[in-house]
């Protein structure tokens, strides 16, 4: 586990959520299948990660290192819960009806929800036999892992691309940057349907060539339904501090709608539909 | 003639019921029966609606300098000589050129008259804390000559119920001031006029001279006497006004003023707690609907009634003491309408006048009164769901309730008492109760009796816990053993207030816009019940270790889990079926003891504004909450802790049994607006597609609030610039800016959910 600090309570990134009396003693299950795996937190009233109202599930364990990243909580795979499949699976049992009802479904965050592959699966794949929509939101950059087979439980992907530019990419997230496009390309032979989402940080992401760059590349794909301009926001700092880690964009704002527009615009004329 | 033929007489209506779909109604007192047959359902939108009239904006500026001053000084005037009655002052006005519905508590608008058959104590302090001097007259009267209610009530209470109240577990009783939560059907006086209402009165009275008098008979007969004497002060105080109310309404102007002119009598003659209006949107709608197709009337003086009714329901004042409005603050008055629903037939409710009820708060901007009652049906029109919604999110000013749950057990023509108490109208009334420290019993239990704040022995003495640390049977043994005696007590209590409240202070109108044989209920109620349930449940799942003080008093409590545990609000039956069964557990406790005149117990669980009092009042309690924290207000989890957002929530408080809460579970969500990619059609249509689904699932209530921490902060430091700024609080809205500092923190602390 990772020094965390008690974090403010309500945050649904809090880390008291989900950690269960009946969760097993991780040390007593040797796991290979992902019947169990680690869970950071629930969230059911979100209408941002897909279409109507979603419960996401985030799941701890990410390769990324982005600087405005907002969950740095869930970035080791011990900062989250071990829990079983069938404890997560009753849980979103619970929500199921109203979820429906609301036209909605479920969504896996993270954490990057393709560190726990086979886990991510199970859950996707009991969300599905509830009538569920499914969707997770990824970075890509673990896309040659998913297999068909994976990928036939996910009805939508909301893939973060954060740049085209790889020197960027790698600026911003600590890795690269081709892996993620090599996925999109596989979704679109596949015609899996994809939201991207892009997030603008002023001064690290929002260079007009930056911005072209991913319009151009995501354009000619049919299956990306929206791509989804994020305006980077301070509401994770208090996460980075907490956590005693060092957090480069303390002084950054949250772009002008202005600048927001711009952007959306530069997609729009490009061919995207964008928001 | 007999009696009984004089109770279905066809009325002598002459042509006031010209256009009137006949039935039922034209020979017996039915006012439901006339609203299913002659209301005109709405299915359309909200495009026909008018703006506010030169007539209405007129007397509008003119009550504006009032409520400026009102919020700077408190108490702008008050009546200390002459306790009020229907006829006790003389006619007035606030712009009578203007004023198309007209009448007033007293002789001028905002001046507080005092009532002192509830209780001298209550008026006389409150008189002193709004800075003006008690008049002796009165005083000897009332300590001479008269007795009052209040004095009645401490003549019967034992020991143990004063200790109960001293020591904070038994509060808000309404043993010094008027029970409230009684809604006359002050419809009836425009359909059927004073006459014929004094005339079946008449017959009513008739019927039980032949019967052995018993102590309810003569009772009741003297009850009908005194009736028949307040409907005939109610025409002579219409009179004053220049208005003859002895035969029915002949229009909608007419319709609105005898309605009004009704409720007003009733304001004048009681100080109640709460004072509903009931649910007359719909039965005036008739009226308008006759008017406009005889052409008599436009929309634009339809609306123009509204908004000048709604005007004289928004300046409705009584005089509080400082420890009442802890209790109840921002002197709310409860003026409760009701709007939409659905009827026994499947028919809706809505009428072009529930929008027009709805848009008043854009014509006069949003206020906490009168207090606007969504009936929910998930059978509703779609457009009106919608503009409900709309409404909601511009002026957070209402309230919603399950009408598909309350319809089974009420039927289709209930109005709500207060915040969340439905009654049938005119057949129904109640005893109300306030409601117990939830969260003190358990700690009571925990400590043999004693009180942890105090250390007296408060209940009776039990065996405390022993041994370091708590354990979940052991607890819920002794939890259930005080119950047991905290429900007798508070049932004796309630035994003794209204039987005083019958006898010193009887609301003489109301009930005389009632049938004689109605049900009674008489309504107990919890607070602290999202406390009492995680404190159960971190004992059942943590392991907590009790710290004691000195005299071996529990004092702490600290969980040496290694495991945080299950908290309501989070959809987690673990421990939503605690807080359930406990709803259920001390209902049943609270049957078991015989009440006055043999009403129905009933239970809400409900707070009002009390959460911050109680909470006060209250020491550490097992969950982790500290000494004087408020508890979560209503049924509402714990602030903060419902931390998955509003539909985890939404499920929790959807679980609370109605059936054993029959009063009542109030639910205030709190949603900061936010900016989403959704239109704005797309965003309402999903926030209704959400209350579709929490009323679905058996929520009962929803007090909704679309208003974000940044704006009510600013609204502390700033208040002249939001002197509307409406929110809702457990069951009611008020001005934000006149709550107690106290309370504002406690509203900014609660738990905002992201966009629904």
């Amino acid at each position: 586990m990772s020094t965390v600090q008690p974090l403010e309570p309500g945050s649904r990134y809090d880390l008291r959520v989900g950690i269960s009396p009946d969760a097993p003693d991780e040390s007593a299950v040797k796991d290979e299948v992902g019947s169990f795996g680690y869970c950071h937190s629930y969230e059911t009233s979100s209408r941002y990660d897909g279409p109507g109202l979603r419960v996401v599930l985030f799941l701890s364990g990410c390769l990324l290192r982005c600087s405005y990243c907002h969950n740095p909580d869930t970035w080791h795979l011990k900062d989250g819960t071990y829990v079983s499949v069938d404890h997560v699976l009753r849980r979103i049992a619970d929500f199921a009806p109203s979820i429906q009802a609301l036209g909605g479904g479920l969504t896996i965050s993270g954490g990057e929800p393709m560190v726990q592959l086979a886990f991510t699966k199970r859950i996707l794949a009991g969300a599905r036999r509830m009538g569920l929509h499914t969707a997770i939101q990824t970075s890509g950059f673990l896309g040659d892992r998913a297999d068909e087979s994976f990928l036939s439980e996910v009805d939508l992907v909301l893939l973060d691309i954060k740049s085209s530019d790889p020197e960027t990419y790698r600026r911003t997230t600590e890795r690269d940057l081709a892996p993620t496009l090599r996925f999109a390309e596989r979704l679109a032979a596949l015609s899996k349907p994809v939201w991207v989402r892009f997030t603008l940080v002023p001064g690290e992401t929002d260079d007009p060539t930056n911005v072209d760059g991913i319009a151009r590349f995501v354009a000619p794909m049919k299956n990306v339904q929206w791509v989804e301009v994020q305006p980077f926001h301070q509401m994770g700092s208090f996460k980075w501090k907490a956590m005693g880690l060092e957090y480069k964009l303390e002084n950054t704002q949250p772009p002008s709608r202005d600048l927001v527009n711009r952007v959306i615009e530069q997609f729009r004329a490009a061919g995207c539909q964008a928001r | 003639m007999t009696a009984s033929a004089a109770l279905r007489k066809e009325g002598d209506a002459g042509d006031c019921w010209r256009g009137f779909r006949p039935g039922d109604w034209r020979t017996s007192i039915s006012v439901r029966d006339f609203i299913v047959r002659n209301a005109t359902p709405y299915t359309g939108n909200e495009d026909f609606l008018a703006g506010a009239s030169q007539r209405t904006k007129a007397v509008w500026a003119k009550l504006q300098p009032y409520f400026a001053d009102e919020r700077k000084k408190g108490v702008l005037a008050v009546d200390t000589k002459t306790p009020s009655t229907l006829l006790a002052h003389k006619a007035g006005y606030i712009d009578r050129d203007n004023e198309i519905i007209v009448g007033l508590q007293t002789d001028q608008p905002f001046k507080r008259a005092i009532f002192p058959f509830g209780g001298l104590r209550m008026v006389e302090a409150g008189i002193k804390a709004a800075g003006f001097e008690p008049d002796p007259a009165v005083h000897e009267t009332f300590t001479k000559y008269r007795r009052s209610h209040n004095d009645g009530v401490f003549d019967t209470y034992t020991p143990e119920i004063m200790n109960c109240r001293r020591s904070g577990i038994i509060t808000g009783l309404p043993d010094a001031y008027g029970r409230g939560r009684i809604i006359g059907d002050y419809r009836r006086v425009a359909l059927y006029g004073v006459d014929r209402l004094i005339e079946a009165k008449h017959a009513e009275r008739a019927q039980i001279d032949d019967m052995w008098p018993t102590d309810e008979i003569i009772r009741m007969r003297e009850e009908l006497s005194e009736q028949v004497r307040a409907l005939e002060d109610l025409a002579s105080m219409a009179k004053l006004y220049d208005r003859d109310i002895s035969k029915p309404a002949t229009n909608a102007q007419e319709a609105f003023q005898w309605t009004y002119f009704a409720y007003l009598g009733a304001i004048k003659e009681a100080n109640g707690a709460a004072m509903s209006i009931g649910r007359i949107s719909s039965f005036l709608d008739v009226y308008i609907e006759r008017d406009l197709k005889a052409g008599a009337l436009d929309e634009a003086r339809a609306q123009e009634l509204w908004d000048q009714l709604v005007q004289k329901l928004r300046i409705v004042r009584f005089l509080r003491t400082p420890d009442y409005d802890a209790l109840f603050s921002g002197d709310p008055y409860w003026a409760t309408e009701c709007v939409g629903g659905m009827d026994l037939d499947g028919r809706t409710l809505v009428t072009k006048s529930s929008y027009r009820m709805l848009h008043t708060l854009y014509n006069l901007g949003a206020a906490p009164e009168p207090n606007i009652t969504v009936l929910w049906s998930n059978h509703m029109p779609a457009p009106f769901k919608r503009y409900c919604v709309k409404v909601s999110r511009d002026t957070s000013s209402l309230q919603y309730e399950n009408d598909d749950l309350m319809r089974p057990f009420w039927g289709d023509d209930y109005g709500i008492a207060c915040c969340v108490s439905a009654m049938r109208l005119g057949k129904q009334m109640q005893f109300f109760g306030a409601r117990v420290n939830f969260a003190k019993a358990l700690l009571y239990a925990i400590n043999g009796g004693r009180d942890e704040v105090s250390g007296d022995q408060v209940a009776p003495q039990t065996m405390p816990v022993v041994g370091e640390f708590l354990d979940y049977d052991d607890v819920m043994a002794k939890f259930d053993t005080t119950m047991e005696w905290l429900a007798k007590t508070y049932v004796h209590a309630m035994n003794c207030i209204h039987y005083m409240h019958d006898k010193y202070f009887y609301e003489r109108l109301e009930m005389a816009l009632h049938d004689r044989d109605i049900l009674r209920t008489m309504a107990f109620g919890i607070a602290g019940l999202s406390v009492v349930a995680d404190s159960l449940s971190a004992i059942k799942y943590g392991k907590m270790r009790v710290t004691r003080d000195a005299t071996g008093l529990i004092v702490d409590y600290q969980n040496e889990g290694n495991q945080s545990t299950p908290q309501f609000g989070n959809n987690d039956d673990r421990v939503d079926q605690i807080a359930s069964s406990l709803v259920t557990s001390f209902m049943d406790k609270i049957r078991k003891h015989p009440t006055y005149r043999n009403a129905t117990h009933t239970q809400s669980v409900l707070t009002i504004t009390s959460n911050v009092v109680y909470g006060k009042a209250t020491g550490n309690t097992p969950d982790g909450r500290r000494k004087g924290e408020p508890f979560g207000p209503g049924a509402n989890p714990m602030h903060g802790r419902d931390s998955h957002g509003w539909l985890a929530s939404c499920l929790s408080v959807a679980k609370l049994p109605y059936k054993d809460s029959l009063d009542g579970i109030s639910y205030t969500v709190s949603v900061a607006p936010q900016k989403t990619h959704l239109s704005d059609t797309q965003l309402l249509d999903e926030a209704v597609k959400a209350f579709d689904v929490y009323f679905d699932r058996g929520g009962f209530h929803m007090n909704l609030n679309v208003i974000d921490k940044e704006t009510l902060e600013d609204a502390i430091k700033n208040p002249d610039k939001y002197p509307q700024l409406t929110i809702r609080v457990s069951g009611y809205a008020v001005n934000f800016v006149r709550l107690t500092p106290e309370q504002q923190r406690d509203v900014i602390s609660r738990t905002f959910h992201g966009q629904i």
